[in-house]
């Protein structure tokens, strides 16, 4: 059982020595503003597109699906609440979350996981820079930063989507399904919707940073941290979301 | 001999006392003990998983011993957190097995890195590009500056290893395999430049590696700065005993995490052990 327990306990340990070290660096210098524009670029002008994508076709296909439902009470107008609940609350966070984590927590882990094979996190180390400093806490700032944006953004294209099929299908006007989207969202499913995604960014690029840190085993080790980090993060982002649903439900 | 010799300064730059290192049930040190002083050069045989590699990352504080002392410089480094070891590092040049350089840089960058990175003065950009260029120059490679490490061959990255290693004029560099997975050609271009920069700069020199010629060329060679050229110590190019070994080349070998041999070549290459005498060709 101890055996059994051992490794998973410690990596969790490792994981917060390693989370603790990053958010100290914030307030730390030397800081890399340019190493945090990079992964801002990266992260989120890189994600842009398929977050848009994503979140179009998600508010297109609950409206369908949604006004299904709502026919038999004959709700259809009420669609538009329906979408812009769902998606800011809940839907908008968590899938550009598992986008990003898909596209940028196994980008963040194979070029960590690379630099450490071949030396170059020692080179770092023996030339006098913090790789935690120089490579781990960019990376969170701009996840942090850029993970929110995006999350509006596929809110506003995900009930814009929901709209093209009120307008084009359900035969709703413009001023019908806006009204019922806007009045729907309360101060409470804003803060929670803004909140998931910040949260998400943190775990997503420190589970990037931590599987990419600890490779070991050369390219074959580099191709498993990358799978691993996308893996433990998605999974970070589904449990998360309970946790915090779980909290702003019983504030409510 | 026509190179004057170098001076010999006693100081300790590296002491391992009794140093152990353990990774899970595998020993990766046991017992290591030696002193590396000012103006010697060190030369670590030993076979794959010998220890090598992790006796110079522990020499750097890049790994921790679990039981020991290592002094570098005079200073504990055990204890020290990693931004007390930063200003330590700084003095000591490295070499890292495949050059360590940085993918996402170019190569005049990544030389400059070191220079850039110390927690000195602020230095003017046209210092650092000039000494870039020297120290590029040194190995024959000025001219790919603004290439990326991507597009050098396996020796050109270790060359520009070099540069990087040396820019700062540290009075110790260490070398990690600097000829593993060469051609012989190329092999011997890299270490005559580490002879080259060991006689212009008079530093000391740690070298792990698996060839015995590495060590063998470091012995008994010496960098003429007045012509240009890697010449032979003595008459017959061998080095024999203290009195005649000028380099001040020390052979240590290990096995198994543990240092089994510290010596001259000539006591090396009298070794009977079966394990020792396995790095010594015959003709030599």
């Amino acid at each position: 059982m101890r055996d059994f327990l051992t490794p998973p306990i410690a990596a969790l340990q490792d994981f917060i020595i390693l989370a603790g070290r990053a958010v100290r660096n914030v307030f730390r210098p030397p800081h890399y503003a340019d190493d945090i524009f990079l992964q801002m670029d990266i992260i989120g002008v890189g994600s842009l597109s398929i977050v848009i994508l994503t979140g179009f076709f998600s508010g297109l296909v609950i409206t369908m699906q949604m006004s299904r439902a709502l026919a038999q009470y004959g709700a259809t107008g009420q669609v538009g609440q329906i979408v812009a609940i769902t998606l800011v609350r809940e839907l908008g966070p968590v899938l550009t979350a598992i986008l990003v984590a898909g596209r940028n927590a196994s980008g963040i882990a194979s070029e960590l996981g690379s630099m450490k094979v071949t030396e170059q996190i020692d080179a770092m180390r023996a030339l006098g820079t913090d790789p935690i400093q120089k490579l781990v806490t960019p990376r969170m700032i701009a996840m942090c930063v850029t993970l929110p944006m995006l999350t509006i953004v596929s809110d506003f294209v995900g009930i814009f989507g929901g709209f093209v099929i009120a307008r084009l299908s359900l035969g709703l006007t413009a001023s019908q399904y806006w009204t019922s989207a806007y009045q729907a969202l309360e101060y409470n499913d804003i803060v929670q919707g803004l909140l998931k995604p910040f949260v998400f960014a943190f775990v997503i690029s420190l589970v990037g940073c931590f599987y990419g840190l600890r490779t070991t085993g050369g390219t074959q080790g580099v191709g498993r941290a990358t799978t691993q980090a996308v893996v433990v993060a998605s999974v970070w982002v589904f449990v998360l979301t309970a946790l915090l649903t779980r909290i702003f439900v019983n504030l409510n | 001999m026509t190179a004057a010799e170098p001076k010999i300064d006693t100081e300790s730059l590296l002491l391992f006392d009794n140093v152990g290192l353990h990774f899970d049930d595998v020993t990766a040190l046991e017992g290591i003990s030696f002193e590396m002083r000012a103006g010697e050069t060190r030369v670590i045989l030993g076979a794959a998983g010998s220890g090598k590699t992790t006796l110079l990352k522990a020499a750097l504080g890049l790994i921790r011993p679990d039981s020991g002392r290592i002094l570098l410089f005079g200073r504990q480094i055990n204890d020290l957190k990693e931004k007390e070891l930063f200003a330590i590092r700084s003095r000591v040049g490295v070499l890292f097995q495949e050059g360590g350089l940085f993918d996402s840089i170019t190569v005049g960058e990544n030389v400059a890195y070191p220079l850039l990175n110390r927690n000195t003065d602020a230095i003017s950009m046209d210092h650092v590009g000039t000494k870039v260029v020297d120290a590029l120059r040194f190995v024959e490679l000025e001219q790919t500056v603004d290439k990326f490490p991507s597009e050098l061959s396996g020796g050109m990255r270790r060359r520009v290893g070099i540069a990087r290693a040396v820019i700062t004029e540290p009075p110790l560099v260490l070398y990690d395999s600097p000829t593993a997975g060469l051609d012989p050609i190329t092999a011997n271009t890299i270490m005559a430049l580490i002879a080259k920069e060991r006689d212009s700069q008079n530093a000391a020199n740690l070298i792990v590696t698996q060839r015995y010629q590495d060590g063998q060329l470091m012995a008994n060679f010496r960098y003429n700065r007045t012509n240009g050229h890697l010449e032979p110590v003595s008459g017959n190019g061998g080095g024999n005993g203290n009195e005649s070994n000028p380099t001040h080349t020390i052979f240590m070998v290990m096995k198994e995490g543990r240092l089994v041999f510290e010596g001259t070549q000539m006591e090396l290459e009298a070794s009977t052990d079966s394990y020792i005498s396995k790095f010594v060709p015959k003709h030599y």
